[in-house]
């Protein structure tokens, strides 16, 4: 039944409502919950990076913002590194891909090396930000130099954060796993895990899209948003 | 792998055995619910306590050594934070949601019973957190509940070393614990409900819960972002919102930021608050005026869309409380045109209780009298929003008492009328006992009255242009001597309003031990939390085996009807006279 006959129903009228009621499910299962309550939160997260872009999109059309590229002393002039740290975070959403996969086909030790690979990459992933960042300081490009680089440097920080938070929560699932040995847990968590992976890699390639543009396309896109 | 049921998970895994896992790290929803009234009443009698102290100053300037300027503003500040946010939200959603969602869908808990446990210790902590502020250096922030900045972050403004920094921790704590918990509400009403609980047959305090807790989820995000930027340029130096000025006599360190962009952020959150806090308020005071007029709830689907309507139409208004602030002459028609829309399906909700009295066989309980005095002051907070959603009108209103008036009435003393005649109308269920109808009555009277006389001629000093926030008013050439004899008497009510709520408290302690056995379903209602095999309900609400819902739940005086209510358990046809049963069946087959 489509969300909007569930909305009509008449629920008062005793033969229309029994009607509806024998079509609807029931109470759903414990794992449906857990990956309803991942959706969801993943909606969250993207309000708040949603806010963020907003945001500096209404700041990159203040006097004295400076795009990130376009001229070879910006901070992204090259984006190399960026690339490279793009290239770990694609391997990590791969692997975790694959350890899904190998679950699902029963291959429980293939699967938890796949995930465990994941791990090192997305631990990888962060440590080369890190480097990032760390490089940027060392040319004057602080924290506070700039708006633009206040913004780098906040939703760097904050994806960064969320693939933290993703990979104590994944550790700890399989911890769980191994000491209670319920194996048969693993393709749900895994698939809940990779879930989690693949969105964080499409927050990072919007992220990298949004922060290497010119500021003819930041005009642009505060014009569309009514914010120019 | 073997289904298990999201409404039927086993408790084994948290059943309570000592007194600290039952009444401490407690996963049961009913003891979270509690635990969290608990905590938001507690931490409402202390913004309820600094609303006196702004009262004293007001009515009685320079009497009272303790109130200066400063203390004035982190008293305005704490009271305006704590009702909105760690009384209004946490008791509305944490309180009532925790209680009712699991009972009235036919679940045994929330979704997630750990994570709903850490919720309420997180907004624990964020109470303490904020509380503290009371004793750090320079006390708490005094920049007023909306944090502006850049005057929140400016020498000059109390509070302005640690107050802020502790508000802003406090607030992302709370935010981290609300998710927590909007996440189980939201899950639990989607998954979890019973055997024949159709979205439409879901009770409206569900629906009001469901939508405001989507509405939570998605727009508490805008206040962790701008906490976050404004902990990042108070802390590290940034300039989010920090443009380059000169304080004090000295240039900051900051340039580019725009404190408008708070602003935006701010009200972003900000205005679907107040629906939030509103809309759970509108569904609990429906099923309190169905169940004590015997009355089915007058257009229920109409009911269901003006929630969700309202719901969605609420991130379209922000704007309206930044007229002043400045914008362009379509923006400023754009959130004027939203705004009054939104009022359309709001009068349409206040037709709708107003019809399902009418005829209706009304019982003046106090839970009743709570919810008509709530359809008077919304009716009355929202025809002034009407006057401050029109931009002309707004422009010299905005910084006058006259919107105090008018949030007050609508978002306070509406919500709190409802959540007054919610705790009357569920303590039974809650305790076993029935509250004290004496001093219920007194505590309704002098609440309804009060409320009126304290509210109603604030809005003839806003119209006087007597401003908001001021510490004192002075000799100012166009307030007469009356606002002052006009602010004196507010505050004397204002007194006597704080005073009678001791009642209330009094008779929420002392029934406890002392009050009327209630039974099962002392009120004759139709919905589910009220059929629970045990009252109060065991831990796993339902005994053996899950409700089945058959009906939706304002079967109230149907036609040829054994008693004046039909649970929503009860079979199709089960209930009624033999002929009528009959007539029913056919119809059905």
């Amino acid at each position: 039944m489509n969300l909007i006959a569930r909305l009509t129903e008449r629920s008062w009228d005793p033969a229309t409502s029994a009607a509806a009621a024998a079509s609807a499910t029931g109470p759903e299962d414990v794992f449906a919950g857990r990956q309803t309550m991942l959706h969801i939160f993943l909606v969250i997260v993207s309000v708040i990076f949603m806010l963020f872009f907003l945001t500096f999109i209404a700041h990159s059309q203040y006097p004295g913002f400076e795009t990130l590229t376009g001229e070879p002393w910006k901070p992204l002039a090259s984006t190399t590194q960026l690339w490279i740290n793009t290239g770990v975070l694609v391997l990590a959403s791969l692997m975790m891909h694959l350890g899904l996969t190998r679950a699902r086909q029963g291959q429980m030790g293939q699967a938890i090396g796949f995930t465990l690979v994941a791990a090192f990459f997305s631990l990888q992933f962060m440590l080369a930000q890190l480097w990032l960042w760390r490089d940027l300081h060392s040319m004057g490009h602080t924290l506070v130099s700039n708006p633009s680089h206040s913004y780098f440097y906040l939703m760097t920080g904050v994806h960064a954060l969320h693939l933290a938070g993703g990979l104590v929560i994944m550790l700890g699932a399989l911890v769980l796993i191994w000491r209670r040995a319920a194996i048969e847990r693993l393709e749900r968590s895994l698939k809940l895990c990779s879930t989690y992976w693949h969105y964080l890699l499409g927050l990072w390639l919007v992220l990298f899209v949004l922060l290497t543009r010119s500021p003819e396309t930041y005009r642009t896109i505060a014009i569309l948003c009514g914010l120019g | 792998m073997t289904h298990v049921p999201i409404a039927d998970q086993p408790m084994d895994d948290h059943h309570p055995t000592s007194f600290v896992a039952k009444y401490v790290w407690s996963q049961d929803h009913k003891v979270i619910a509690i635990q969290y009234a608990v905590i938001a009443i507690f931490v409402g009698v202390v913004a309820l306590i600094l609303s006196a102290f702004m009262r004293l100053q007001l009515g009685f300037p320079d009497t009272f050594s303790f109130i200066n300027p400063n203390t004035y503003l982190q008293y305005m500040t704490m009271h305006g934070m704590i009702m909105v946010v760690y009384m209004l939200t946490a008791l509305l959603l944490g309180g009532f949601g925790n209680y009712l969602i699991p009972l009235m869908v036919g679940a045994r808990d929330m979704a997630f019973p750990y994570l709903n446990m850490l919720s309420v210790w997180f907004y624990f902590v964020s109470v303490i957190i904020l509380l503290a502020s009371f004793f750090v250096t320079g006390g708490p922030t005094g920049a007023g509940w909306t944090l502006y900045p850049p005057q929140t972050i400016l020498p000059g403004t109390p509070g302005n070393e640690w107050g802020i920094i502790l508000m802003i921790l406090s607030l992302a704590v709370f935010i981290v614990a609300f998710t927590m918990g909007g996440l189980n509400y939201v899950t639990t009403i989607m998954q979890a409900r019973t055997h024949g609980m159709t979205l439409m047959r879901m009770p409206l305090t569900i629906w009001g819960i469901f939508i405001a807790s989507w509405m939570g989820l998605l727009a508490f995000p805008a206040l962790l972002v701008s906490a976050i930027m404004m902990a990042m340029d108070l802390l590290l130096g940034t300039s989010f919102f920090m443009p380059t000025l000169v304080s004090l006599g000295n240039a900051v360190d900051h340039s580019g930021g725009s404190p408008l962009l708070f602003q935006h952020l701010f009200w972003f959150f900000g205005h679907p608050e107040v629906y939030i806090v509103a809309l759970p308020a509108f569904g609990m005071v429906s099923d309190v005026l169905a169940t004590h007029a015997r009355k089915n709830i007058f257009g229920y689907r109409m009911m269901v869309w003006a929630i969700v309507i309202i719901g969605a139409l609420s991130f379209l208004v922000w704007a309206h409380h930044m007229y002043v602030s400045g914008m362009n002459l379509p923006f400023g028609f754009f959130f004027a045109t939203t705004t009054l829309i939104i009022a359309v399906p709001t009068a349409l909700k206040v037709y709708n209780w107003t019809l399902t009295l009418w005829q209706g066989n009304i019982r003046l309980t106090p839970p009743m009298l709570f919810a008509i005095g709530f359809i008077f002051t919304f009716i009355h907070g929202g025809l002034t929003g009407l006057f401050l959603g029109n931009v002309i009108v707004d422009v010299p209103l905005a910084d006058t008492m006259f919107v105090v008036a008018h949030f007050h009435m609508v978002m306070g003393v509406s919500t709190v009328m409802v959540i007054f005649a919610a705790i009357y109308h569920w303590y039974p269920l809650i305790t076993g006992r029935m509250m004290h109808e004496g001093m219920a009555r007194v505590h309704f009277w002098t609440t309804f009255l009060g409320s009126y006389a304290v509210f109603l001629p604030m809005h003839y000093l806003g119209f006087m242009g007597v401003p908001r926030r001021y510490f004192a008013m002075g000799d100012t050439a166009f307030m007469p001597e009356s606002t002052h004899a006009l602010n004196a008497s507010i505050t004397v009510f204002a007194l006597i309003l704080i005073a009678f709520q001791a009642v209330f408290i009094l008779n929420l302690i002392w029934t406890l031990r002392h009050g009327r056995e209630a039974g099962k379903n002392p009120w004759g209602a139709t919905s589910l939390e009220w059929q629970t095999p045990d009252v109060p309900p065991k831990h796993g609400n339902w005994g053996d085996k899950l409700p089945v819902v058959h009906r939706w739940a304002y079967d109230y005086s149907v036609p040829n009807s054994t008693q004046d209510f039909i649970p929503q358990t009860v079979p199709q046809g089960e209930m009624l006279e033999k002929s009528a049963a009959g007539q029913t069946e056919g119809k059905s087959s």
